[in-house]
């Protein structure tokens, strides 16, 4: 059999060629696009959701293939269809992690559909940091790397930043309208080729920070839930059905940790590889270096935090640290060690609600996702885990439904946090002298704290 | 006054109370999927009843009310939450609640740190998977219970969701065991499912409560749970009205109910559900559809008391339905049976042929030939004269009507069968797997669970203006998009024709996965009983965009297939071996079931014996019940294999003893890790072969229950490791395996990988053992020895070495050695096998796939056709790298290409690929070594594989395969 010979992107194709971007991170793939730009490439971030989606990727892509696979083919496929595009010329980008996991070879199957689809000229480049498809014209250059580093750094910052802001927020919507301010101007910074040294960014995410912290809000106590899982289900809606819309709407504070992690958490492995099985001296210290470097920003970005009241991720350093006891780091395929650190990080920062969200049969995902939560329930009893299974067939009602339950325990559990600021509860059986207790006490603290308080004397 | 509304996925609850929480009125009643209109008539119900109730305090709980109350704006509260209000007021002192609802399975704990649990998306409904399950037995769930108590043994029945354990149970009913028997094993199976499911480790005991509908309802499913979990739970008083309660204590805003109800009636009457064009836009499109497809008739003739020429017998017994055909010589059709099969297809046939004979007093049975499930059990007991499969009989058919015929497709009651037809012969044949439902029970199933008959249901759907968009996916995930679609206001006919829609686009995106209808062909035949269905044939042609053949017979085609085949090899004047008056008349039948007690297998045998001392025999994995004679695996690559790892046995050491799991990838690293730690001086001891009572006892562990069974069974090996007393068990992670230059890389799957990190964060036992799990790589032998020594010198301090350079030499080489022994034993199987003419099956898996547990005894079924087996790793050295259209980064998954590649050259080798399911990489691999084979013009066949022990579609599929493959040799001859 001779094997398809499929079709590169060509350096030449930079000029003729617009790029679709799946849009996994809407945040900071919206900066990605925008340095995109600026290095010459035209190109457009995908929004086309909607059944068909999911639809033609299950018409083109094996059925019993992930979740993301099946929306991010399905997504380029639609438009493809959709008439929007010049098909001779548009190419595709997707990323490639090159681990163990099946994601890597999202690539070839997005291939393979593209042919059974009839768009056969239709060349795909690799986002890679392995080397992998080196002959591609899409070349990852020192300085589009650091550019690609402040894109994620200064997305992370403006989605942490509206989480935070947002569920307390007096004036509904100010976060979110601060939050499309800054990315336009981020955007136009980078097209504009600046904004992403260490000096520029020094300067500007203070700023940012400031004015979130100026957005009026009244902190009542809400649910904090922590958001973990296959990297694409956790950040894009079209694949966590709207999770974090859904979250918000049930109230609740959601800390999505950052994409940096993941992106040093790649850096990492390499090294950790080497340690485990053998490697050289370049193999084990190249990835120590890449992370020191990123570390100066990463300062930057938890102190700019900090600075303004916020919550900040810990310091990648630290993270690692935490998988300790728990899961070895050699556990590199899909999110790896990563996730399971990421969990504990979120319990011990009291975002001790977790929605551990994964596709449905997602492999990786058995060992670090499922298979530790009962590790991390013996250490962390407080742990309030919930994994939820994303699937073209499984429906929100029976998502929102095992979520809410995750959320029923996590609202019993909101009083009895703040118990020491409020006066002891008495005989819990006499529900309603209690229940105005406690409602009485938490609407002292603030006027709009109803909605908690009622939720939280089903505990009582 | 408080009100609780509980609406689930089956029923509907609701409770009023007074303000001492006394129950003034309660109710537990069907909805029908009526969840809008059936809520409003009960919140009008209560003002009516109690008019001093009409504005009360109320809330909103059940699965199937989640949105609805936001709608409309009531407090939800969610219902493990409810439950838990509830229990702890009315019970105070209950540790542990377990309850089963419609759809849902939950077990709360609830002292020493509260826990719920809910079953995952996939593990199916309780309630109406015992509902469906009643169905098939043809009981209600009441008369299964009282069956149930009734049971002298149960069976193995797969735990996982209803869809699987429907396919262990059919063939157990087609087999003739024991209505009362089946039906325990029903309940035994829902336990096991629900404490595998939701229990995860942490113990079930103190007080538990059984609440919902199918506990309250089952004594005898209760009793199961309190046999296995070894406590004595309770059904308390209102067991199935604690949600509803739970949400009436929670419940705290005044409503007026009345008004409620409008806001409810306002909202049905929008539909906001996603919908697809209908399947007719006028009357006149139905009439011409119809009068196109009344054209496809076969010929029929009179069969008058007096008729005396040679007439052919066809029989199909299938899952669900017994057929059977009689034609003359010029296969025009005399007559025809139709009948549901009642479990136990032989005294319907026995009544049917009874007929035969008093209408027909001179009546001349040339040939009868059986075909379906039921083939070899029908054959034995009426002495047909040939048995067909049921693949074969259906394109026979098929061709009758449409000789160009490329593709046929099947939606029968239980199963859908596609094939693809090349050069006169099937060339490609697809089955719906464990998982893919969507058949003609499924839309029966529906039918009655909405209040309909089947037929009628079907016709309601044919005008509907708006059919939902259901998407295409099993029953139980059906179920709830049903449900939401109810919710939005869907009307009854847009359902039915949903999902009448819903069942062709599962068969051919999800069983045949086409992209594109000319992908299949144009000269299609559809059959099978659920094309009756106007609106599925209908759906089938619009999604395919073509005008197909559906015969006035489709439901017959196997039994006019068989009796056609039957025709054609029938001699001129030959007269059936078919039971003759006399002993039709003395005919009968005795089942009986049994323990083999052969072999350690210890199948669990339904014997049928009839009189005149015939007997048949089924459930065995192999021949020696029969035969009396021991299997010598003399063609069998994999029981080689079995035979070299058993082999390995612990020789007394210095340093006490180590365990290794015979799980994963241990089955082809036993080797080397058996002679490193026998060289260090260990006493190494393994773990057996897997065994249906070594799943059971690691089942509760499991954490993750979509993870693939392979990986599932290391549970069980590792409890059996922990009881033996050893100084340490050792299952090391290894995220590359050896590389074999085969691939652009070697890692091993994530879950093979990794697993022992999975055993170490959930496994009690290992508390109890030294368990080492370090991260170690084979692939750098250099580097192995230096790393390994750093790892054990952590637990064994006075290992030198000196020592570990010696056994890691030694484990290298036994390790080659081993691997060499398969690869000479393959070659002298393949010699052999040509010597005999025989054909060679490489049955493609992972070396785990060894596993007699894991394979189902699939290779010892393979010789017993005739064949020999071998192994993927047995030849994939035979050829070099060469390129593929994936990534091909997992070494165990480079040898199946390789392998698939050298078939391609081998005329007499044909591949077999095992697929575990749940095994996300064989999404992967399964179409990139089907590309392999189909571009060297070689047929795939893909087995997917789980707990489940049914070998029926695994029958089918292997005789197909083979009945394809000697109709290309006689070609070529």
């Amino acid at each position: 059999m001779e094997p398809y010979q499929y079709p590169k992107f060509t350096p030449e194709m930079k000029k003729t060629h617009k790029i679709l971007i799946p849009n996994m991170a809407p945040v900071q793939f919206r900066i990605l696009s925008a340095v995109m730009e600026q290095a010459g490439y035209t190109c457009e971030l995908l929004e086309n959701c909607g059944s068909q989606v999911s639809e033609l990727g299950l018409k083109y892509v094996h059925n019993d293939t992930c979740y993301p696979a099946l929306l991010v083919i399905g997504q380029f496929l639609d438009a493809l269809a959709s008439g929007k595009y010049d098909l001779d010329h548009t190419a595709l980008i997707i990323t490639q992690t090159g681990g163990g996991c099946r994601a890597s070879n999202y690539i070839h199957l997005l291939r393979k559909a593209l042919v059974k689809a009839g768009y056969p000229q239709v060349p795909v480049v690799s986002l890679n940091f392995s080397g992998l498809e080196k002959d591609s014209g899409f070349p990852m250059t020192l300085p589009f790397l650091r550019k690609l580093l402040a894109v994620i750094y200064y997305g992370d910052l403006l989605v942490s930043l509206k989480a935070q802001t947002e569920p307390y927020e007096i004036r509904k919507g100010c976060a979110a309208a601060l939050q499309e301010k800054w990315l336009d101007t981020i955007c136009g910074w980078v097209r504009a080729d600046k904004g992403y040294t260490g000096r520029e960014m020094k300067a500007a995410m203070p700023e940012i920070a400031a004015e979130f912290a100026a957005i009026p809000v009244r902190r009542t106590p809400k649910v904090k839930v922590g958001v973990v899982g296959e990297i694409y289900v956790k950040y894009s809606p079209l694949g966590n059905n709207d999770l974090e819309k859904f979250l918000a709407s049930q109230d609740c504070e959601v800390n999505l940790p950052g994409l940096m992690g993941f992106l040093q958490y790649c850096i990492y492995n390499p090294a950790e590889t080497a340690r485990l099985y053998g490697g050289s001296f370049l193999e084990k210290h190249v990835p120590d270096l890449m992370l020191r470097f990123i570390e100066s920003m990463e300062r930057v970005v938890i102190k700019v935090l900090k600075e303004n009241g916020y919550h900040a991720p810990l310091p990648f350093r630290e993270l690692v640290k935490l998988s300790d006891g728990i899961i070895g780091r050699g556990d590199k395929m899909g999110e790896g060690w990563l996730l399971t650190a990421e969990m504990i990080e979120l319990v011990q920062a009291g975002y001790e609600n977790i929605v551990c969200a994964q596709p449905f049969g997602c492999l990786p995902n058995h060992i670090c996702g499922k298979g530790m939560i009962n590790k991390i329930r013996e250490l962390y009893p407080q742990a309030n885990i919930t994994p939820i299974d994303y699937d073209p067939s499984a429906t929100r009602v029976n998502q929102e439904n095992r979520i809410k339950l995750m959320l029923a325990v996590a609202r019993e559990r909101l009083p009895q946090q703040q118990e020491e600021s409020l006066p002891a509860l008495q005989e819990p059986e006499k529900q309603p002298s209690a229940v105005q207790a406690l409602t009485a006490a938490v609407q002292s603290r603030a006027q709009d704290g109803n909605q908690t308080a009622k939720r939280a004397k089903a505990a009582v | 006054m408080k009100v609780g509304l509980d609406i689930g996925s089956t029923t509907i609850k609701c409770v009023l109370l007074d303000d001492r929480g006394q129950i003034l009125y309660s109710t537990y009643e069907r909805h029908f999927s009526h969840i809008l209109e059936k809520s409003e008539e009960l919140l009008r119900r209560i003002p009516v009843q109690f008019p001093f109730a009409a504005a009360a305090e109320l809330a909103i709980s059940g699965s199937a009310g989640m949105g609805m109350a936001e709608s409309v704006d009531i407090p939800f509260v969610q219902e493990v939450f409810a439950t838990r209000v509830a229990a702890n007021r009315l019970v105070p002192g209950t540790d542990v609640i377990i309850e089963l609802g419609g759809e849902d399975a939950k077990i709360l704990f609830l002292t020493n740190g509260m826990e719920v649990r809910m079953n995952g998306s996939c593990a199916g409904g309780t309630g109406a998977f015992i509902d469906q399950m009643a169905t098939l037995l043809k009981m209600t769930a009441g008369d299964m219970d009282a069956a149930a108590l009734q049971a002298e043994k149960t069976y193995t029945i797969a735990s996982r969701c209803g869809v699987f354990a429907k396919s262990d149970v059919q063939p157990l009913i087609n087999q003739g065991a024991k209505a009362p028997d089946i039906a325990a094993s029903i309940y035994q199976a829902v336990v096991n499912q629900t404490i595998a499911g939701l229990a995860q480790g942490r113990p079930i005991k103190g007080n538990v409560l059984y609440l919902g509908g199918p506990l309250t309802f089952s004594r005898c499913l209760r009793e199961c749970f309190d046999r296995t979990l070894g406590v004595t739970g309770a059904c308390p008083e209102n067991s199935l009205l604690f949600v509803a309660l739970g949400a009436a204590f929670y419940s705290d805003q005044r409503f007026d109910l009345n008004q409620v109800a409008s806001r409810l009636r306002e909202r049905g009457a929008s539909e906001t559900y996603r919908s697809q064009p209908p399947l007719f836009e006028n009357q006149a499109e139905y009439e011409a559809f119809q009068a196109r497809h009344a054209k496809a008739a076969v010929p029929r003739v009179p069969f008058g008391p007096d008729y005396a020429a040679p007439v052919h017998i066809g029989i199909d017994s299938g899952s669900t339905t017994v057929k059977l055909a009689v034609i003359d010589q010029e296969a025009r059709l005399l007559f025809t049976d139709y009948r549901p099969n009642l479990g136990n297809p032989v005294p319907l046939i026995r009544e049917v042929l009874q007929r035969l004979y008093d209408e027909h007093p001179a009546l001349h049975v040339a040939s009868v030939t059986t075909t379906g499930y039921g083939e070899d059990l029908t054959r034995s007991a009426f002495h047909a004269d040939y048995g067909v499969v049921e693949t074969v009989a259906h394109f026979a058919a098929a061709r009758h009507f449409l000789p160009n015929v490329d593709f046929i497709i099947d939606i029968g009651g239980q199963d859908m069968k596609c094939f693809k037809i090349e050069n006169g012969a099937i060339s490609n044949i697809f089955l719906n797997e464990a998982c893919s439902s969507g058949c003609g029970s499924f839309l029966q199933t529906f039918a009655q669970a909405l209040g309909h008959d089947v037929r009628e249901f079907a016709r309601l759907g044919l005008f509907a203006g708006r059919p939902v968009d259901l998407g295409s996916r099993c029953t139980v995930f059906m179920n709830s998009s049903v449900k939401q679609a109810q919710k939005d206001g869907a009307s009854i006919e847009n359902i039915s024709a949903g999902l009448s829609i819903s069942v062709v686009k599962n068969a051919i995106y999800k069983v045949i996965r086409a992209a594109s209808p000319e992908e299949l062909g144009r000269n299609i035949v559809v059959q099978g009983g659920t094309f009756y269905n106007e609106a599925v044939l209908r759906a089938f042609e619009k999604e395919m965009g073509v005008e197909v053949i559906r015969p006035d017979i489709a439901g017959l085609m196997g039994a006019f297939g068989a009796a056609l085949y039957g025709r054609g090899k029938a001699v001129p004047g030959q007269t059936s071996d078919l039971l003759d008056r006399k002993a039709l008349a003395d005919f009968r039948q005795e089942t009986e079931s049994r323990l083999c007690g052969l072999c350690g297998n210890n199948c669990q045998l339904t014997v049928n014996t009839f009189a005149g001392g015939g007997s048949f025999i089924s459930g065995n994995r192999c021949d020696r019940p029969v035969t009396g004679k021991a299997d010598t695996g003399q063609r069998n690559l994999y029981a080689y294999k079995r035979r070299l790892i058993l082999d390995y046995k612990p020789v007394p050491g210095k340093r006490g003893k180590i365990g290794l799991p015979l799980c994963l990838n241990f089955w082809e690293l036993l080797p080397f890790w058996h002679t490193f730690f026998t060289r260090l001086g260990f006493a190494v001891y393994h773990s057996p072969l897997s065994s249906r009572d070594l799943y059971l006892k690691g089942q509760a562990t499991i954490p993750s229950d979509t993870a693939c069974f392979p990986a599932k069974l290391a549970h069980g090996h590792i409890q059996f490791l922990s009881k033996l007393g050893l100084d340490a068990i050792f299952y090391p992670c290894m995220t590359y395996n050896l590389d074999e230059g085969l691939g652009d890389n070697h890692y091993n799957c994530p879950v093979v990988a990794y697993y022992p990190e999975v055993i170490a964060g959930n496994c009690p036992e290992i508390k109890d053992t030294r368990f080492i799990y370090d991260y170690v790589g084979l692939h750098r032998p250099k580097d192995f020895t230096r790393k390994i020594f750093d790892i054990l010198r952590r637990y064994f301090p006075d290992i030198s070495k000196h020592e570990i350079r010696e056994a890691s030499d030694a484990a290298y080489a036994e390790y080659a050695h081993h691997m060499s022994l398969v690869r000479k034993e393959g070659e002298r199987i393949i010699t052999q096998a040509r010597a005999e003419g025989r054909r060679i099956i490489v049955l493609a898996g992972r070396p785990y796939h060894a596993d007699p547990e894991v394979n189902h005894g699939i290779d010892t079924l393979i010789t017993r056709f005739g064949a020999a087996v071998v192994t993927e790793d047995s030849i994939s050295s035979r050829v070099e790298k060469f390129p593929t259209t994936v990534l091909n980064q997992w070494t165990y998954h480079s040898r199946l290409y390789a392998a698939a590649k050298y078939c391609c050259e081998q005329p007499d080798m044909d591949l077999v690929q095992l697929v575990s399911f749940g095994c996300g990489v064989d999404a992967i691999t399964t179409d990139e070594t089907q590309a392999i084979l189909q571009a060297g013009g070689k047929l795939y066949t893909q087995l997917k594989i789980d707990e489940i022990t049914n070998l029926g579609a695994v029958r089918i599929r292997l005789r197909s395969l083979f009945a394809a493959l000697e109709d290309e040799t006689r070609k070529e001859a």
